[in-house]
């Protein structure tokens, strides 16, 4: 049977201080994706190796590592594309490593949260008055974000984020613009604080790789610089009508909605 | 993260110029250096007489739409320039200095434009 080289990176806290490569042979099968691979050495080979997955069919997001030199979701990316070899695989860049192929990944976590990644209700249409409707234009509007499955490619491939942790990242920031264009949403002036920091879409310096990385057609650098430019208009009006509300963004009618209040208490 | 988020007044309005800036630039630049550089001296147009491009040139609108052209290429260069020192010269330390000198040329250029389109001539 063929084979192909697999150089893996090991890092063990507990002996190493510094990641190591360790080289497997694992069956080159037409049909078999580097996780296929890496499944191989754990139950075959070497059952120490540290990684994360669960669906293997691209939708769970938790099987992204670098596979050589470039982020990829290691379900979805198939041995023969590298043969004869050697693959390497390593974690994803710009996370911390915990073990292994695995990452520290509460950075995000801890972001995702701010933007209100939910839709925000208005309390004029309560749910009794039936459902939400939208046409299909106003599904167009923010269809293709809603296909960011959490994977993080996009962070490890932003070099923005590798040189500034601080920037809240091309996933936030293309997954608060899928509500804030979702027709239902009415939580725009909630977001508008965190997207319109310093670091938030003002770090972006529109390079581009998030887009390319995205294993699901996002287009985060699209999101970004669209967001871009409502930010830029909300800040031309503020400062031409000083004296008229800070801000036009749709917001729920009635009290001031705390929908942030767990995300605080998360965080 | 840091919990409140810092907001930023002038990033919105220094990108709208680097944006517009881009956009012009884009637009015209080409245009110009094709003609200029390329159609006339080959021949592919006519050239025009020397007085008729003076009357051009000198006209109110022809100054305010190259002077606009100027201070947005100029705004564009600045944003660009900035931020290639930042990140890719890892120069972030010296933020206020490397924004001084960016926006401050660009503010400088755009001086030395008005003079020369305006005043000068």
């Amino acid at each position: 049977m063929r084979t192909i080289a697999l150089r893996v990176a090991r890092y063990r806290p507990e002996d190493e201080t510094e990641p190591t490569m360790q080289e497997y042979e694992v069956p080159l099968r037409e049909d078999w994706a580097v996780l296929d691979g890496l499944n191989h050495i754990k139950d075959h080979l070497d059952g120490t190796l540290s990684y994360r997955w669960s669906c293997r069919m691209g939708i769970c997001g938790s099987c992204g590592m670098t596979v050589n030199g470039e982020p990829k979701l290691t379900c979805g990316t198939f041995l023969t594309d590298y043969a004869p070899g050697p693959v390497t695989v390593e974690p994803l860049r710009n996370f911390p490593v915990v073990r292994d192929l695995v990452v520290d990944i509460s950075d995000f976590m801890g972001k995702l949260p701010t933007v209100s990644p939910w839709i925000v209700d208005s309390e004029d249409a309560a749910p009794a008055e039936g459902e939400h409707l939208q046409t299909p234009e106003e599904l167009d509007e923010y269809q293709q974000y809603s296909m960011c499955i959490n994977c993080m490619l996009c962070y490890s491939a932003c070099p923005v984020y590798g040189l500034d942790q601080d920037f809240l990242g091309p996933a936030a920031i293309a997954l608060a613009q899928r509500y804030n264009l979702d027709s239902r949403d009415h939580g725009a002036h909630q977001r508008v604080d965190v997207l319109s920091a310093a670091d938030g879409v003002w770090s972006c310096t529109f390079v581009g790789e998030c887009t390319t990385a995205c294993p699901k057609g996002v287009d985060p650098a699209g999101a970004i610089q669209r967001y871009k430019l409502t930010a830029a208009t909300e800040s031309v009006k503020s400062l031409l009508m000083p004296w008229g509300r800070r801000s036009d963004l749709p917001r729920p009618s009635g009290a001031d909605q705390d929908n942030n209040a767990w995300s605080r208490e998360v965080r | 993260m840091a919990a409140p988020a810092r907001r930023t007044r002038a990033e919105p309005l220094l990108w709208l110029l680097f944006s517009s800036g881009g956009v012009v630039a884009a637009l015209f630049i080409p245009v110009l250096l094709l003609l200029f550089g390329v159609a006339i001296p080959l021949g592919w147009v006519s050239t025009p007489d020397h007085a008729h491009l003076l009357a051009v040139l000198q006209h109110p609108v022809t100054r305010v739409v190259l002077l606009g052209l100027c201070v947005l290429a100029l705004f564009h260069w600045a944003h660009r320039f900035r931020y290639t020192l930042h990140e890719g010269l890892r120069l972030k330390r010296l933020g206020t200095l490397v924004e001084i000198l960016c926006y401050g040329g660009a503010v400088a250029g755009s001086l030395i434009s008005a003079y020369l389109l305006l005043w000068a001539w």
